[in-house]
């Protein structure tokens, strides 16, 4: 008799276990199946959009990540900059960004959007001044009146960094022999990428155009070695002289940046002097 | 009339609470509606500011978030603990029932679907959410984006409710087609992984239903008119006393609509002791009343 009921309790257990693995690769096929297309859908998603983010956004990877897409620094900007991306836009549903040509930033000083982020992905800390949204490009010389001998200067006029985002580089115009050209270069080290530029341009469609700066920028590899602004002394691996040395300066050279930069908008009255 | 007001007493109140929590979200947007300089409830379901200082976040997007290997910020993280507090009061799944917009697309379905006596032509298990809610924070980890939210039909109403209707709609459309014609509660009640995630808070949340057993004559109207009516397992409730279930929403359909009156919101009691052989049971009927 007892031996019959351990027969029937070990059936019992084989069942169960047979059980365990037909509902383990049920659900496993289920969860495989479903991940895959869900992952697949998620890489799809995470590929990088051409968009320009609100003023301190963190790199693009970490940004779609920490954006909980809640919107509220699309109800903080009171220039209506901001919209969060439809279906069918460049940018990630949901996510926020804006189109230069239509609605620039306006570069509050207080950076209402970055400030109402709740999860961090617009960093609440930013000067909108060090801000990178993007990179102004002259995309099209060809186009730009400027390039053609006539007197422009809108977008160097509209600049908020005036004279320091975009210069006036004067050439002689060869075709007549006494006139100028007025060619605007966009300088890297203070474009914030606000787009007002872009706004202004005076063509149909715009010849200066704000580029994310993982397109607008290209990189110099670490071997070249520009003697007339790096002063310190070449080492045997080719690498500046101390490590510790480079960081103070670059910290001190952007304390210099940002005490040199001054918003034309936020001028009291001694920018033009 | 006022008979009628007071049988449907929470299902008008459900879709008054759904409806201006919703108002609330698109003044606060649209108009900048603001009382003393701050506004009122700005952002959405995912992640909101009330009165201009009360952080609010979804805690299964802040989960999602730290699973894809980001730290959040301390307002974001408080906001999830003040929701999740407030949750673990009033009920898991009151937020199923009382704020999901969603909700009011499907209990429409589920009516039409009980008018038309449209046959169900899948057999989703009701534990598929759990599945859904553990392969999301899985992907989370693995893509590094909260992968929930990036296809969440909820999310999207919600923001597009707010913000200007796109394709959201989309997403609802088909969980109102599914929901009647494939699967009665397809989405609430067998796929959504943010009713799984607050099913779980409802397992140890204060408010609760009492089952009075003595009045009860055993009719199933209750289990009729339940969107979950495995939480009404009679051989459960009749020895337990109360919904335990984490699945309950607090809609409060069985109270009006039990004829003997057996049932009413009340607090939390100690479970009884056998857990075990009730835990069976419970797993039984989950798997029967698909």
């Amino acid at each position: 008799m007892r031996s019959q009921g351990d027969k029937n309790i070990k059936m019992v257990a084989e069942g169960s276990r047979r059980d365990f693995f037909i509902k383990f690769g049920q659900i496993g096929t289920f969860a495989l199946v479903g991940g895959t297309l869900w992952s697949g859908f998620l890489s799809n998603a995470k590929s990088h959009a051409f968009v320009l983010r609100a003023p301190g956004a963190l790199p693009e990877d970490d940004f779609l990540a920490t954006c909980i897409k809640c919107g509220q620094c699309v109800d903080a900007c009171p220039f209506q900059t901001l919209s969060l991306a439809k279906v069918g836009e460049r940018a990630q549903i949901g996510t926020p960004g804006f189109s230069a040509r239509e609605i620039p930033c306006y570069m509050c000083e207080d950076v209402p959007c970055a400030r109402a982020c709740p999860t961090g992905a617009l960093d609440r800390g930013i000067d909108i001044n060090q801000s990178r949204m993007g990179l102004a490009v002259l995309l099209d010389q060809e186009s730009c009146i400027a390039f053609q001998g006539l007197r422009c200067e809108v977008c160097y006029r509209a600049c908020p960094l005036l004279d320091k985002a975009i210069t006036l580089d004067y050439r002689t115009q060869k075709r007549t022999g006494k006139h100028a050209y007025f060619e605007p270069i966009v300088h890297s080290e203070f474009c914030t990428g606000c787009g007002k530029c872009e706004h202004v341009c005076i063509l149909e469609e715009s010849a200066i155009r704000i580029l994310p700066l993982e397109l607008a920028q290209g990189k110099l590899g670490e071997n070249y070695r520009l003697g007339w602004k790096d002063k310190s002394r070449i080492t045997r691996d080719f690498k500046s002289e101390s490590d510790s040395g480079t960081q103070t300066s670059n910290k001190e050279i952007q304390q210099e940046q940002r005490n040199r930069v001054m918003d034309s908008l936020n001028d009291e009255g001694t920018l033009y002097e | 009339m006022s008979n009628i007001i007071y049988r449907n007493r929470f299902a008008i109140s459900r879709r008054i609470c759904q409806l201006s929590i919703l108002l609330l979200f698109y003044t606060s947007f649209i108009y900048d509606w603001k009382i003393g300089g701050v506004e009122v409830l700005e952002g959405n379901l995912s992640a909101s500011t009330l009165f201009g200082m009360i952080p609010l976040t979804d805690p299964y997007a802040a989960f999602q978030i730290l699973f894809s290997g980001h730290s959040l910020l301390f307002d974001t993280l408080m906001g999830a603990v003040i929701i999740l507090g407030f949750y673990l009061v009033f009920g898991g799944r009151a937020f199923c029932s009382w704020v999901c917009p969603v909700n009011m697309i499907t209990d429409n379905a589920q009516k039409l679907r009980a008018r038309f006596k449209i046959p169900s032509l899948l057999k989703i298990n009701r534990r598929a959410r759990y599945w859904i809610l553990g392969l999301s924070l899985v992907l989370s980890f693995l893509s590094g984006v909260a992968a929930f939210e990036w296809i969440s039909p909820i999310s999207m109403l919600h923001r597009e409710l707010i913000y200007g209707m796109q394709m959201g709609w989309v997403g609802v459309a088909v969980i109102f087609l599914f929901d009647l014609f494939i699967q009665k509660q397809a989405w609430c009640g067998h796929l959504c992984p943010l009713g799984g995630f607050y099913s779980i808070l409802g397992r140890v949340s204060l408010l609760r239903i009492n089952f009075n057993k003595e009045k009860c004559t055993k009719c199933g109207d209750c289990h009729r008119i339940c969107p979950e009516p495995q939480v009404l397992n009679l051989a459960v409730i009749f020895k337990e006393e109360m919904v335990y279930s984490g699945n309950c929403t607090n809609c409060g359909r069985c109270i009006t609509q039990c004829p003997e009156e057996c049932f009413q919101f009340s607090l939390r009691k100690s479970r009884p002791d056998n857990q075990e052989s009730l835990l069976k049971e419970i797993n039984f009927s989950e798997n029967e009343s698909n």
